[in-house]
């Protein structure tokens, strides 16, 4: 992999989210176009100053619409430009920034709308029912696998590889969910406790209800621009300095499921590209994803901001609190934002751009921040996506 | 900086391939694309790889799972681009431009002959709002063929002409499941599918997977004596259904236009051209729609898109010899124009695909030798 020699400057300038929700009346070009609308009014440009659309949005089935990035086109302000979908299921929504990224590093495109939107609603009577075709045809949909039963597999695996409980874990939803009393968009804030989480309905053992976040619909977007138009725009810019992404193999049943070491390798390309040598040290704060409680701790040690198990220690420790040294998902997360899948991991991304902006509200965290994180996961628990940014 | 052609390499354009699954078929075209591309090794080579496909054509949700591992992309940072092939090597393109990679993989499979309900996949790409539930999935193309005979004074006859030309081109080329000796009469004795287009004016599906391998310049010049180069590429999208300029392929004019700047190409330096037929009125819309012609009814009926003529347009047939293989389409067009400008037989070619209904998407390239 080449290192960054001579990229161009690429900023961010503007950012719009819609409210996170489950069934939203809006369709989901409305949605996408809510949040490009509040993007464009934040950089201050008009969608006619738009040269190029990158849309995220994970599987069609959710819409329920085949070619969804051309359904979407409409909505996402592509209308006579240059228009892409890109996808890598679940880690969609960082890959959407990244993806805008070189677009404007390539040079190929000034200024561009990066968006992404899902609506999870539409399937019935749940979306679980849509994740029954994401397996191997021949090998392993014929055993009608339920995903939740691979996620229990892997924070079981991942609670007695490094020898950690139940309660351990829970601290993240407790966390998240008042972080995200915060966030005007959140959907699931709450103000519980260990316990709450520990009586919640068990839906896969170890998985249980609180352990996990909702279905949501919603959208993001950002305006993602070169150096030069940047300066133009905005006094307060924030750089994308780092991005990476990598597939594990398909075989999910082959790997070690207590460490993310496709993460690993995707961190390692986003550090390299922005110069960071110890990510424990120089990240101010992250957002890593966290569909589930354990995946947040999982990640966190994928990106080794943690070594491998530490990680629930310093949570317990309060590094990863909004107060803390690595304030973790300051946003709420997905566990108390939402997560439609692809727009919660742009979401994420955005909650970075706001922190180093210093426009996050109450979401801020408390000390200076200059170098931020956002991370997404997906596919069949193989793929990450990673965006690192400065101010 | 320029981005090449270094390898490419390819597996089926048969009506059914019954005997390989889709990876199987991802893992036959890549290995030739590496060897094409002087042995290389995609685990320690290649930078970026980029994979082709939807979920629906694909029968999977989250089709992208199943990207790397043909490939050789595993643990590597391999991503989807939901769409035709030759948007995939935009991207290529860009990772290469931006200082990303040095070598980057694109990939597409399509595999129709295992899709057994093609008229309600087809239905699912249109907006859900104003799905119309048409028994006849070409109505579009036949509503559009209508608009374009009435905008160019165009006949019967002379999407017959394409149907023809085209299909005898493809007995030039081993990809053409579909190429034949026919003449006028043949395409317009058959009955229509959908006014005014038959058949044979229709291209068929085809299984196929291609593999691309792109390189820096430098790096390029490593690995090759001859490499094909990317002048330009650039893509457009119009508007939804209501809102797109039926008739007129305005999303060419705009990629093309786009393209020509980057490659700061005169048109007239263009000798070769391989565009999407998906239906044989739309060669002759996009060969206008990429300001080859000012008249391509007029230009068709004096035989300029012949060879010997101003330009060639399909000289190995194109999708009515070959076969539309779904996300491939815009790869097989590419892999003609590569073979063509390894021939010899042309210096520079423009490549130029549609993603087919209901889309209102095209992308356009420019490749030299």
């Amino acid at each position: 992999m080449k290192t960054n020699l001579y990229f161009r400057r690429v900023a961010v300038i503007g950012a719009g989210l819609t409210l996170f929700r489950r069934r939203m009346l809006e369709t989901p070009q409305e949605l996408a176009w809510e949040a490009v609308r509040k993007a464009l009014d934040e950089a201050g440009l008009e969608l006619k100053d738009i040269d190029c659309v990158v849309i995220g949005s994970a599987p069609d089935a959710f819409d329920g619409v085949h070619m969804k990035g051309e359904y979407l086109a409409h909505g996402s302000g592509g209308v006579r430009k240059m228009v892409s979908r890109v996808f890598v299921g679940g880690a969609t929504g960082v890959m959407v920034p990244n993806t805008a990224w070189y677009h404007v590093a390539s040079g190929l495109c000034e200024k561009v709308l990066a968006v992404a939107e899902e609506k999870m609603s539409p399937a019935r009577p749940h979306p679980q029912s849509v994740f029954r075709y994401i397996w191997d045809p021949i090998t392993e949909k014929p055993l009608n696998p339920n995903l939740i039963w691979i996620f229990a597999m892997e924070m079981h695996r991942y609670m007695y590889v490094n020898k950690i409980t139940k309660e351990d874990i829970a601290l993240v939803s407790v966390k998240n969910k008042k972080n995200a009393l915060n966030n005007p968009y959140a959907q699931a804030a709450a103000n519980i406790t260990v316990d709450d989480v520990l009586k919640s309905e068990v839906l896969v053992w170890p998985v249980q209800l609180l352990d996990t976040s909702p279905v949501s619909d919603g959208a993001a977007a950002m305006v993602i621009v070169s150096e030069d138009v940047a300066r133009r725009y905005t006094d307060t810019p924030v750089w994308i300095e780092g991005v990476g992404w990598t597939l594990d193999n398909t075989e999910w049943t082959g790997r070690e499921l207590a460490y993310p070491r496709y993460l690993e390798h995707a961190a390692r390309m986003a550090y390299k590209m922005a110069g960071i040598e110890r990510p424990n040290k120089e990240i101010d704060v992250i957002e890593p994803y966290d569909p589930f409680d354990y995946k947040e701790l999982h990640h966190i040690e994928g990106l080794m901001i943690a070594r491998r198990g530490e990680a629930p220690k310093l949570l317990k420790e309060g590094v990863f609190d909004i107060d803390g040294d690595i304030p973790s998902s300051p946003s709420g997360g997905l566990l108390g934002v939402g997560n439609p899948i692809a727009a919660a991991g742009l979401m994420k991304t955005i909650s970075i751009y706001w922190q180093l902006k210093g426009t996050a509200g109450r979401m801020q965290v408390k000390k200076p921040v200059h170098t931020g994180l956002a991370q997404a996961w997906g596919d069949l628990m193989q793929a990450s996506t990673v965006i690192v940014m400065r101010n | 900086m320029k981005v090449a052609i270094v390898g490419i390499g390819w597996y089926g354009f048969r009506p059914n391939t019954k005997d390989v699954s889709f990876r199987e078929m991802m893992f036959e075209a890549a290995v030739r694309a590496y060897e094409d591309a002087g042995n290389i090794n995609p685990r320690t080579d290649v930078d970026t790889f980029i994979s082709c496909q939807e979920d629906f054509w694909e029968g999977i949700a989250i089709s992208d799972e199943f990207a790397p591992d043909p490939i050789g992309g595993a643990m590597r940072p391999t991503m989807t681009v939901t769409g035709d092939g030759l948007q995939g090597i935009l991207h290529g393109v860009m990772h290469i431009k931006s200082g990303l990679a040095n070598i980057t993989v694109v990939e597409s499979h399509a595999k129709p002959s295992d899709i057994l309900t093609m008229r309600d996949i087809i239905e699912f790409a249109f907006d859900p709002m104003y799905r119309v539930g048409a028994k006849n999935i070409h109505f579009l193309a036949g509503l559009e063929a209508l608009k374009f005979m009435k905008l160019r004074n165009a006949t019967r006859e002379d999407f017959a002409k394409v149907v023809v030309k085209n299909k005898r081109n493809g007995l030039k080329n081993p990809r053409a499941s579909y190429a034949s000796n026919i003449n006028l009469e043949d395409v317009l004795e058959r009955e229509y599918t959908v006014y005014p287009l038959t058949d044979l004016d229709i291209s068929r599906f085809v299984d196929a997977a291609v593999v691309v391998v792109l390189a820096s310049e430098e790096i390029a010049r490593k690995y090759t004596d001859t490499p094909i180069w990317i002048d330009g590429i650039y893509s457009a999208t119009d508007s939804t259904i209501e809102l797109s300029e039926l008739g007129e392929a305005r999303y060419m004019k705009i990629a093309s236009k786009e393209a020509y700047n980057m490659a700061k190409v005169n048109i007239r330096e263009i000798k070769a051209a391989f565009v999407d037929d998906t239906y044989s009125y739309k060669e002759l819309q996009h060969v206008e729609g990429l300001s080859l012609s000012d008249n391509a009814v007029k230009d068709l009926r004096e035989g300029e898109f012949e060879k010997g003529g101003k330009i060639e347009v399909n000289p190995l047939g194109g999708h009515l010899a070959k076969g539309r293989p779904l996300e491939v389409s815009g790869l097989s067009l590419l892999l003609d124009a590569v073979e063509y400008l390894r021939q010899g037989v042309v210096d520079k070619a423009v490549v130029a695909s549609w993603r087919g209904i209901p889309t209102f998407t095209g992308v356009v390239g420019v490749v030299s030798r």
